[in-house]
């Protein structure tokens, strides 16, 4: 049983989304989604334990070896990510049965939560497996899935939002398997591992650079790096509040993930440090991110889509780090993967239950809502303080540790730039919190305090913040293990 | 872990303890007043007990958690801290038993809140006082700000919420633009953030990289109030005068002013910031602070407001002290601490007394009230003198001190510059007491509306720390040799 547990992680959401189908509607189907997604959670914490005191964990499914079967390969880096989408998906859910009784039609429930367990369940295959080609197949299950999600939102615009994600994550993904094909054209492997033996003794020619090419590019663009990030506000702005939560805290994780693994474990190193200068490219995309979508944030009426502006923001710290390199450099970006999910969460779930009760999130909306819905109000400023990156909150860490790799890599105006990245974060999140606590509500209508699942949910990720702000250990160990393993593992 | 070791948490524990129980008692005013004079005067007890363990010669240290390697919450016992603690804790009864009579007599709103806030913020300032490190003190300098703006706003008008965003604009912007960048590049240049004797900055540190540094620094810690960040002071004092007197006129400002000389001379060290150039330009600054806060002062006809400015200017006082970058001027800051924090909380205990007596708050209406207010006009009077610097108040020694330390470094304009102040002290501070019990012909209108003496408990209040005014003159012994002890606990 325990050494089935890499197919597992996978195949328990994957087979959970036509029982639920089966089960119907309701709150059944909420019960089972949210168990499914919590015996993931467990099945994640238990592979991550494994890997960190017996190392990593390689399964052969159906009992075909690599490099002919595939693959599942289990390693610090995708076990921790593996926890980080787990544990984002059942805190969301935990929460979605509220949410969603109020943005979307009873009819569509079971669907709603048949695409969601799909969509977990192609995430979480990207992550686990060790296979090229998988990576693909898997990509399009949560793309597909995470369409429909979207298109479920209560605006008409969510469906125009969702066919725009649909056709710049086409796009992504078209570019990927093109990637790969061409990959697999001049190896005849699909295997990541046995890629990495392969590619550098085909690295001269022309078709494994266009590979490289294709493959960034199209990551990049699942992965909204400025400046292919124009689908994430929309599709974040007008996905069902709790399936941004979720896809906030997850799906762009999983597409950072995929940019460290191709970059780091299968491609040949020098294709990144000699041929382009991809660190620097990194580095300035990053920031140019940071900037530019923090000061959009600003300028939003729709906090919503501030927030969402916002991590297109924070995509470009994770991004950043990845360029400065180095174990400090990655680990600073790992640290932030699993930071950026916690605060994220945080925002998005205060938003779900503030749209919950008042129905939209604009700023205007929001006056006055500190007296009427202290416990979301307070949480919202807890997120937007880790967000910031305020001592003893988990953001501040990840600020720490970035900070200090670009300055320790001598690039000082970086450190300059990230500083004035997070002040613009204070700009964007204090708007919000004058208008929750000082500006005199727009009308008196009483409001009640968000449902007891929405504050729990919510309550739980605000803890976290503040107890991964303190207590570190986990965090710190661990992403710096896995950067260390990256950056020897190096081909 | 001693129990000596223990009695730091308990320092900063108690105050905690006693929000719990103005929440259970939040129905009941007198028990829950009661339980903060309680914890008041239990906090005092802890920090003598720690003070005489410290005068044993004991090494008081707390370690609480490592958030990152390098990175802690930690505290540690030193002559510096024990000052600012002492004094802050030696108030705080004081003030809460003033605020009983104040916050009644005005009949403020919301009194629950404002107990649990004053009590978090003295936790806080215990925190910074036994800070061991940058990183912890910077972490409750934060706490500090934010516990102390509900106080700000208590009033609930807009104009205390316009107040109160001014308040935290100023705070929090610099503590995040200057001073967590300052902290940052200190521990990737030096690698540590204790604080350590003789400053913590390797030999070979380029002086450009430390002057920058230092700017950060001084404009950083804004509750110092070095100009031009001093606005959110007079900003401040739309807060209950409770409120204004023991966090704006001791706990948060001298927060400041203590954070900054905790860096001067333990983060730099005296002989590294003697080599700094920016230090020479940082003094006039701080110096130019002085003379021109106490014009502003002289100018302003409501009492508090007067006050704040005044506050500014004798915060610049301290600056310069530690700027001076000699033991004799550091020795003159930390006495100005304590000896400054009695006065001007005298001065504002008065200036609520005389609001919630009479109703007034502008300095032109208060001629004549020393008949009617004869005890209050005579403390103002006391303090004044401590503030101005004269014999027999406290005021006297650390201007001595200060002024020993100017001609010790050769800073004769500097010199200048204090006594000049000084001399507009008198201007400012002094006419308000005078006139009030020798108001001339015209002033005699007010007899019509019966003003008495302000509520007793505020009364006493005031009185207790106008006499400690003068306690410090004759006794300054024991607050300095804890002063002088700055510097020899490096041998420890």
């Amino acid at each position: 049983m325990l050494s089935h547990l890499p197919i597992l992680q996978v195949i328990l959401p994957l087979l959970g989304a036509p029982a639920c189908l089966i089960l119907g509607r309701g709150k059944i189907a909420w019960l089972f989604a949210l168990l499914v997604s919590a015996l993931s959670f467990c099945i994640a914490a238990m592979l991550l334990h494994t890997v960190y005191h017996q190392g990593v964990i390689s399964y052969a499914l159906g009992g075909w070896q690599a490099p002919w079967g595939i693959e599942y390969r289990i390693d610090l880096l995708n076990a921790w990510l593996l926890l980080i989408v787990s544990g984002s998906s059942t805190v969301a859910l935990l929460a979605a049965q509220s949410s969603i009784n109020v943005e979307i039609a009873p009819e569509k429930q079971t669907i709603f939560f048949v695409a969601w367990l799909l969509c977990l369940a192609g995430l979480l295959g990207i992550l686990a497996t060790g296979d090229a080609f998988n990576v693909f197949v898997f990509l399009e299950v949560s793309s597909l899935s995470t369409y429909t999600l979207i298109s479920l939102g209560p605006h008409r615009q969510s469906l125009w939002a969702a066919f725009r994600y649909l056709i710049m994550g086409t796009i992504g993904a078209t570019f990927i398997l093109i990637g790969i094909g061409l990959m697999y054209i001049m190896t005849g492997t699909l295997n990541m591992q046995d890629l990495a033996q392969r590619l550098p003794l085909a690295s001269d020619s022309s078709t494994v650079f266009t590979a490289y090419a294709f493959i960034l590019v199209g990551i990049s663009l699942k992965l909204a790096l400025f400046p292919l990030h124009l689908w994430l506000p929309n599709a974040y702005n007008h996905a069902p509040s709790i399936v941004t939560t979720f896809l906030a805290a997850s799906a762009t994780k999983v597409a950072l993930y995929l940019l460290i693994r191709f970059t780091y474990t299968v491609f040949p190193s020098h294709f990144s440090q000699i041929d382009i200068p991809l660190e620097e490219i990194f580095i300035v995309l990053g920031i140019t991110g940071v900037l530019s979508a923090s000061v959009a944030a600003i300028y939003q009426a729709d906090v919503k889509r501030a927030i969402a502006y916002s991590s297109v923001a924070q995509i470009g710290y994770m991004v950043v780090g990845l360029g400065i390199g180095g174990v400090l450099g990655l680990q600073a970006t790992l640290l932030h993967v699993f930071n950026h999910a916690l605060m994220k969460a945080t925002l998005f779930m205060a938003l779900a239950a503030i749209a919950c009760r008042i129905g939209v999130t604009t700023l205007t909306s929001m006056q006055g809502l500190g007296r009427k819905m202290p416990w979301t109000s307070f949480g919202f400023v807890v997120g937007g303080l880790s967000l910031i990156g305020v001592p003893l909150t988990a953001g501040f860490i990840s600020k720490w540790y970035l900070v200090s790799a670009a300055a320790l890599s001598g690039r000082w105006g970086l450190v300059v730039l990230i500083m004035v990245g997070s002040l613009l974060a204070i700009v964007y999140i204090w708007r919000v919190v004058e208008a929750l606590y000082f500006k005199p509500a727009a009308d008196s209508t009483p409001i009640k305090e968000a449902p007891l699942a929405m504050l729990l949910a919510l309550w739980l990720l605000v803890f976290a913040n503040v107890y991964f702000g303190i207590d570190t250990r986990l965090p710190v160990s661990i992403s710096a293990e896995a950067a260390t393993a990256l950056q020897e593992g190096r081909p | 872990m001693s129990a000596p070791n223990m009695l730091i948490d308990a320092a900063i524990i108690t105050p905690l303890l006693a929000v719990a129980g103005i929440l259970v008692f939040a129905r009941m005013p007198n028990i829950r007043e009661g339980v903060s004079i309680l914890a008041g005067v239990a906090l005092l007890l802890i920090n003598v007990e720690l003070y005489n363990s410290f005068n044993d010669g004991q090494a008081l240290t707390r370690h609480w958690v490592d958030i990152v390697p390098g990175l802690s919450l930690s505290f540690k016992i030193d002559a510096l801290g024990l000052l600012f603690s002492l004094v802050a804790s030696l108030l705080w009864p004081v003030t809460i038993l003033y605020a009983i009579g104040y916050m009644r007599g005005h009949k403020e709103d919301n009194q629950t809140r404002f107990y649990v806030c004053f009590a978090v913020a003295i936790a806080a300032v215990m925190a910074i006082a036994y800070a061991e490190n940058l990183f912890t003190l910077f972490v409750f300098y934060e706490v500090l700000s934010l516990c102390t703006y509900p106080l700000v706003t208590h009033a609930g008008t807009e104009k205390a919420k316009q107040g109160g965003r001014i308040y935290l604009g100023i705070l929090m912007g610099t503590s995040v633009a200057f001073f967590l960048p300052a902290i940052i590049v200190t521990w990737l240049v030096a690698g540590t953030l204790d604080f350590q004797a003789g400053g913590v900055f390797p030999e070979q540190t380029g002086i450009a990289l430390l002057s920058l540094l230092l700017v950060l620094y001084v404009f950083g810690v804004a509750k110092a109030a070095v100009m031009p960040f001093h606005r959110w002071l007079p900003a401040a004092m739309v807060a209950p005068t409770p409120v204004s007197a023991l966090l704006h006129a001791v706990a948060v400002v001298k927060a400041g002013v203590f954070s900054l000389v905790k860096i001067l001379v333990f983060i730099f060290g005296l002989d590294t910031l003697q080599q700094i150039p920016a230090t020479d330009y940082l003094l006039y600054l701080a110096g130019a602070g002085v003379v021109l806060a106490s014009l502003v002062a002289l100018r302003q006809d409501n009492l508090k407001a007067r006050l704040a400015y005044s506050t500014v200017s004798q915060l610049g006082y301290i600056t310069v002290g530690a700027l001076l970058a000699v033991e004799s001027g550091v020795v003159g800051s930390a006495m100005h601490i304590a000896t400054h924090a009695v006065g001007k909380i005298t001065l504002f205990f008065c200036a609520g007394a005389i609001l919630v007596a009479s109703h007034k708050s502008n300095i032109s209406e208060m001629a004549g009230l020393g008949r009617r207010m004869p005890i209050t006009m005579i403390a103002f009077f006391i303090a004044s003198l401590s503030i101005i610097g004269l014999p027999p108040t406290a005021g006297t020694w650390s201007k001595w001190w200060l002024l020993t330390a100017t001609l010790e470094t050769d800073q004769l304009v500097l010199m200048a510059v204090l006594l000049l102040s000084s001399l507009l002290n008198i201007a400012y501070l002094l006419p308000i007491p005078l006139r009030a019990f020798f108001p001339g012909a015209a002033q005699t209108n007010d007899g019509a509306v019966a003003i008495k003496e302000a509520p007793t408990a505020s009364l006493i209040a005031l009185c207790l720390t106008a006499g400690a005014c003068i306690l410090l003159f004759f006794f300054p012994n024991p607050l300095f040799e804890l002063v002088s002890q700055i510097f020899t606990e490096g041998s420890q």
